[in-house]
């Protein structure tokens, strides 16, 4: 992992590119007009890895599932490598906020479900054991997903978006399950990876010490509706140390943006 | 519930005793087959016995035995009560109650048309349950997925859906070329309604997640619907099969009985007509087995497609 993260390979796969751009979106709920995200502008360099930080229902996984095209934005547009976002397409791989296995499927099974649906299982098959091994569940390819920790089915979600080698990787919250020493290695392992493979990630979190370790930028929304209230870029190489005092500072900057610097 | 190792033993007694209250009492009127019962009823006890002593008590099969015992015993006695209030004291009085023996003649001597009459009910359920259950799936399928399937299926099915199959009757028997296709008709009407109406509710209550999660990972329509929703959907498709199969036998024997000349149902009327009542609770239990093999069947087929399932119902 180390000697990997001095010394990385070129890129296999290049990022995408993503222009978010004047997105205004909103719900009905019970018939009362909901404004969700209001006027966010977002543009995100190939291989950026963004994370996104605000309170809890801003409406941060809404603009995930729009950027997946999993939903239509009420206006603006939304580009991936300059072309519009119409719907979901497997170089744009989202890890939800819950895992969402499918009960019925093996973990392996499970992994191997984008294969399958692009129909590269045949020719791909190996990938998934790649995939596994990479979340440590290589153990666990024929279980169930019931028989796994919810730590673990995070780790199995996170394989079956790896697997497709996706341009473009969207995690929500994709460690908010792990315990906090699974989830410390899973932030190098995911750095790793990312800076392996190339591809651009947006990570929506609540934790601003994960942020700060893992991406180049933060941007930081507002309560709902969301808007971006600081688009911070954080200049400091790979692999970095959590007690790195440039980003200590940082952090107290972003919670006083968050609102919670008194509590620190 | 376990007697312990001489648990095998004590029902091969009770066998034992029924036989010898079986031939040594006499019959108040003369039965052919009170020997030959209690002989079979002999070969009981000893089969019992001697398994009960041929195995060491840690034995798989003795175990099997120990936990079997308490049913081979209840099994004897309850066939020597029955065999004393019929044939020897007639406090059940023939032809209404017929005694154990009756049974024996009625198999032994009737077999042939018992055998046909089985396989009659057999092929005519099979036929139209398996019809039922394929077309039921199918359209509701059809009706969870489809906005245009739902719009025209959801009103006819909540029409149709409530009225008793048999209701059909009148209708299927004069529509139909033959009293058979009719009840096939009914079989499968009987089937289809409560297997679509599953379907459909088990498709309709799919996490939409499950389709996002698909979606992204480029999953197209007929992936969507074979490898997302019909799986989600499958524990309610089975409690559709179910209901649709318990419904079935409903309109099966209603069926036979009313217009088709064959099968356990017209037996059932015939051995009445004639007051042939031993045949009649001998044809009873062979159609008992019958549908409980067949709901076993089901629920082995169950058992083994969601055994990702935990917590399922044993049956
Ligand atoms: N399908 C929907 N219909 C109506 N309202 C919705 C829908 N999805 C989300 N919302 C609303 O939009 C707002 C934002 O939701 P969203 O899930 O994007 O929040 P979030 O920022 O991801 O929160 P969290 O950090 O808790 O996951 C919430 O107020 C929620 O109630
Ligand atoms: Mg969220």
């Amino acid at each position: 992992m180390v000697a990997v993260a001095i010394r990385p390979e070129p890129p296999a796969n290049p990022g995408m590119a993503v222009a978010i751009r004047n997105i205004n979106h909103h719900f009905a709920l019970h018939g009362e007009h909901l404004p969700v995200l209001d006027t966010i502008s977002i543009e995100v360099e190939p291989g950026e890895l963004v994370a996104l930080l605000g309170p809890s229902g801003c409406g941060k996984s809404t603009l995930l599932r729009l950027v997946a095209g999993l939903d239509q934005p009420s206006s603006g547009e939304i580009l991936a490598d300059g072309v519009p976002v119409t719907g979901p397409d497997p170089s744009r791989v989202v890890v939800f906020q819950d895992p969402t296995l499918f009960p019925w499927r093996t973990v392996f099974d499970n992994v191997a479900l984008g294969l399958e649906a692009q129909d590269r299982l045949h020719k791909d098959r190996h990938r998934v054991g790649t995939a596994l091994q990479l979340v440590g569940l290589s153990h666990f390819a024929k279980a169930h997903p019931q028989q796994l920790s919810g730590g673990m089915a995070q780790r199995a979600a996170l394989a079956r978006a790896l697997v497709n080698d996706p341009r473009l990787l969207i995690l929500d919250e994709p460690l908010g399950k792990l315990d906090s020493m699974t989830r410390i290695t899973m932030q190098s392992e995911l750095v790793t990876l990312w800076r392996r493979a190339g591809f651009t990630a947006l990570l929506v979190t609540h934790d601003v010490e994960e942020a700060l370790y893992m991406a180049n930028r933060v941007i930081v929304l507002s309560e709902r509706p969301a808007r971006v209230v600081a688009d911070v870029s954080v200049d400091r190489p790979y692999p970095r140390g959590r007690g790195d005092q440039y980003l200590v500072e940082l952090r107290h900057h972003l919670l006083d943006l968050l609102g919670l610097g008194s509590n620190w | 519930m376990d007697l312990g190792s001489g648990g095998g033993v004590a029902a091969g007694a009770a066998w034992a005793l029924a036989a010898v209250v079986t031939a040594g009492w006499p019959d108040i009127n003369e039965w052919s087959y009170t020997h030959l019962l209690s002989i079979i009823e002999t070969i009981i006890g000893f089969v019992l016995v001697a398994l009960a002593l041929a195995f060491r008590p840690d034995d798989p099969i003795a175990i099997r035995i120990r936990r079997g015992s308490p049913w081979a015993l209840a099994l004897a006695a309850g066939l020597t009560i029955w065999e004393a209030v019929t044939a020897k004291l007639l406090w059940l009085p023939p032809p209404f109650f017929a005694p154990p023996q009756a049974l024996l003649e009625a198999y032994l001597e009737d077999w042939p048309r018992l055998l046909e009459c089985a396989l009659h009910s057999s092929i005519l359920l099979g036929t139209g349950y398996l019809i039922g259950a394929a077309v039921g799936f199918s359209s509701g399928l059809a009706i969870g997925w489809s906005k245009a399937a739902a719009y025209w299926g959801h009103p006819v099915l909540r029409l149709i859906g409530p009225l008793p199959p048999t209701a059909w009757i009148p209708i299927a028997f004069f529509l139909f070329p033959s009293s058979w296709s009719a009840s096939v008709f009914l079989i499968a009407l009987a089937t289809a309604i409560p297997v679509a109406i599953l379907t459909w509710s088990g498709v309709s209550s799919v996490p939409a997640s499950y389709y996002d999660v698909a979606r992204t990972l480029g999953a197209k329509q007929g992936f969507l619907v074979l490898k997302v929703a019909v799986p989600a959907a499958l524990p309610h498709v089975f409690v559709g099969l179910f209901m649709g199969m318990s419904a079935s036998f409903v309109v099966l024997v209603v069926a036979e009985m009313l217009g088709v000349k064959a099968g356990l149902g017209w037996y059932l009327q015939w051995a009445q007509g004639w007051a042939a009542y031993a045949n009649m609770y001998a044809a009873l239990l062979v159609m008992a087995l019958l549908c409980s093999g067949l709901v076993t069947l089901l629920f082995t087929v169950r058992n083994q497609v969601l055994s990702w399932q935990k917590g399922l119902v044993r049956w």
